[in-house]
């Protein structure tokens, strides 16, 4: 089972971005103008190049059978790499070897026809994926029974709803038999019904038929479910490779902790914060050191910006900016600042909060961005309580009934 | 190990063309999906396919034959030894416009997943090729409408075909992965299309083009691959056409067609690596 059956040593992944040109491709027009300026002599190009290396120096090894969750937040590199894997594009430097047949399934639906019946998309896709027709054909009642699109299967596939669009296009997807199966954030469409079923069936590829499957995704829940292994990139370099839990947590916690300190800059600024690592309950507190450059005092407004680790908002507390009666005055120099934030109603999970001291709808003085993170549990209660992981929101709401008989 | 694949920068493939062989169920099956796009998506896709090489003809016809009043000495019908000319050219127009703009059409495709990119072009070559098989039945029509009976030697067309095949892939492929790159390039091709009209031996025939080419400079006539191809064409299906065989010039066209095909695979080739990235 120690097997590699995936081997990256070196890899890196440059790309060229011309500040001039407006789209990625050049007309000929420019290119002719270009060279006809450099003949005439004006060599001035008013054109900035920057190089920028989307995956760099990257070595790790996949074994046969793994189950591989690639995290890292956005622009780390995760699509390129799957990109470079199922030979998309080229790296710029490294080599890579991979011991067995591969299909990346990087879209869902890739190569679906708007004009073609179902019947006709299920061969189309299936060949794009890299099935045989008579492959296709021997799992056919297979795939459409997953879909659950039967009575559809002659009609044009322009007339179906966006969901059984999906569906009929993961179900060709799932019924891909290659060694290695690549895939990137995929889930994130279809209900949660369906995505329940589209995990379990990854589930069965790696666990029960032994493949080897590379997953990137955002939902960190869904990597742990289906993962044992992790990769962990951060701006194109490799942080680490391991075990999926020790990977997911020192990717939830890395970056982001529960303290954060910088240089103090410009009139006002934050120097240090400081929130609850976990949060059991009701209450957090975050604590502020606050620099005032400004010989008067100062009153300005405190935001909280609350976020999953995805970067989807869940909610905002204020400290002055709904009320400015409660807008705190910063005296000139050092000011510690020791606020609450009730986050009862947050599901248990993980969570990034985002500062900002402003006056309000005038300037923003500073913020602190990305760099805090903390955890809600709940353990104390006895009921069950809302979790980020089951897909259904960040915030669990009081219902009340009155019965009427 | 049955399977192992190795990516490295700058490497061209060793099993590249054993990779479009085992792709080719896609192949088959993107020529099919283009097809029968085409066909569904327009309902006028077949007529079109008749209409515009027969209005083409008609106006050829008049133009040349009774504006111009070319005199052939053939006893063929003009319609007949303009048509001929017509077919294989619409075909090669109608591979370079679709192919040039395939692989822009197919980006999703692109980005997405793994294939050798030369089967997309290809099989868009291969759509043009059904309607110049349609197109082919008027010719059959227009046999009995001037009660003409073609020369034995019309059983060698299927050679043709593949020479004309051959002839529009290249430029095809080249001008394929130009448009990848620099995308006003289809603002020209349905210029050189029209310009190429005009140079190549369709709505004449290539003698009595020439007749007003100076003598030793009539090998650059055929420096168009299509001059040949045309030639041929003609040939098989007009019974006192010269047989091209015989003629010295044909052969460089046939060179051109090897030669335009070959660096067309190799630019390919070349700038396939990077379509991902540039589309």
């Amino acid at each position: 089972m120690s097997e590699s059956i995936i081997k990256v040593s070196g890899l890196g992944k440059k790309y060229i971005i011309s500040h001039e040109a407006s789209g990625k491709y050049t007309t000929l027009r420019d290119a002719i103008g270009r060279n006809i300026k450099s003949w005439i002599g004006s060599s001035q190009r008013n054109v900035s190049r920057e190089e920028f290396w989307a995956l760099r120096d990257i070595y790790f090894s996949i074994n046969r059978g793994d189950a591989v969750g690639i995290v890292g937040r956005n622009g780390a590199g995760k699509s390129t790499l799957l990109k470079v894997l199922s030979r998309i594009t080229e790296p710029s430097h490294g080599k890579v070897e991979i011991n067995g047949r591969i299909a990346s399934l990087l879209e869902v639906g890739t190569g679906f026809h708007q004009e073609l019946t179902g019947r006709e998309n299920i061969f189309l896709n299936g060949a794009i994926l890299g099935m045989s027709r008579a492959e296709v054909r021997a799992k056919f009642d297979e795939i459409v029974d997953f879909s659950g699109v039967e009575t559809f299967l002659d009609t044009p596939v322009k007339r179906y709803s966006s969901g059984m669009y999906v569906r009929l296009a993961f179900a060709v997807a799932a019924h891909l038999e290659p060694e290695i199966l690549v895939v990137d954030e995929v889930l994130a469409v279809g209900d949660a019904e369906f995505q329940k079923k589209c995990l379990g069936k990854m589930d069965d590829v790696s666990r029960n038929q032994g493949r080897t499957v590379l997953f990137v995704s955002h939902n960190i829940s869904a990597i742990q479910q289906l993962c044992n292994k992790g990769i962990y990139l951060e701006r194109g370099k490799l942080v680490m490779q391991g075990g999926i839990d020790e990977v997911v947590d020192r990717y939830v916690s890395e970056g982001t902790n529960n303290t954060f300190t910088k240089e103090p800059k410009g009139d006002i600024s934050v120097t240090h914060a400081e929130i609850d690592k976990r949060v059991n309950g009701d209450l957090m507190t975050v604590t502020l050191y606050i620099r005032s450059n400004i010989q008067s005092s100062m009153p300005v407004s405190i935001d909280f910006r609350f976020y999953t680790l995805t970067q989807v908002p869940v909610g905002f507390a204020s400290i002055g900016t709904f009320d400015y009666e409660k807008q705190v005055n910063l005296v000139h120099g050092d000011n510690k600042i020791i606020a609450t934030v009730d986050v009862n109603t947050f599901a248990i999970g993980n969570y990034l909060l985002n500062i900002d001291v402003t006056r309000p709808n005038v300037e923003y003085y500073d913020r602190i961005e990305d760099h805090l993170s903390f955890e809600i549990v709940k353990e104390t209660e006895e009921n069950r309580s809302l979790q980020q992981s089951w897909n259904y929101g960040s915030v669990q709401l009081n219902a009340t009934i009155k019965q009427v008989n | 190990m049955s399977f192992r694949i190795v990516i490295e920068p700058g490497k061209t493939r060793k099993n590249y063309w054993k990779d479009i062989w085992r792709y080719r169920e896609l192949f088959y099956i993107l020529s099919w999906r283009d097809i029968k796009v085409r066909y569904k998506q327009t309902t006028l896709g077949v007529l079109w396919a008749v209409l515009r090489p027969l209005l083409t003809m008609i106006v050829f016809t008049f133009v040349f034959g009774k504006v111009a009043r070319l005199e052939t000495t053939s006893v063929v019908p003009y319609p007949i030894i303009v048509f001929a000319g017509m077919l294989p050219w619409l075909f090669f127009a109608n591979s370079l416009s679709e192919a040039s703009n395939s692989l822009v059409g197919n980006e999703r495709l692109i980005t997405k997943v793994y294939f050798p990119r030369m089967i997309i072009p290809a099989s868009s070559v291969i759509t043009s090729f059904i309607d110049f098989l349609i197109s082919f039945c008027i010719l059959i029509v227009l046999f009995f409408f001037y009660g003409y009976a073609p020369p034995a030697r019309i059983c060698l067309m299927p050679l043709f075909w593949i020479l004309a095949f051959l002839a529009s892939f290249g430029p095809g492929l080249y001008l394929t992965a130009l448009n990848v790159k620099y995308r006003d390039f289809r603002y020209i091709i349905p210029f050189m299309v029209q310009f190429g009209i005009f140079i190549s031996p369709v709505g004449i025939t290539s003698e009595q083009a020439l007749k007003v080419i100076p003598s030793h400079l009539q090998w650059v006539y055929y420096l168009n691959p299509m001059a040949g191809v045309i030639d041929a064409f003609r040939w098989s299906i007009v019974t006192d056409a010269p047989n091209p065989f015989l003629n010295f010039p044909f052969y460089i066209s046939m060179a051109m067609i090897l030669l335009l095909l070959v660096l067309a695979i190799f630019q390919f080739r070349k700038m396939e690596r990077h379509f991902a990235d540039l589309i």
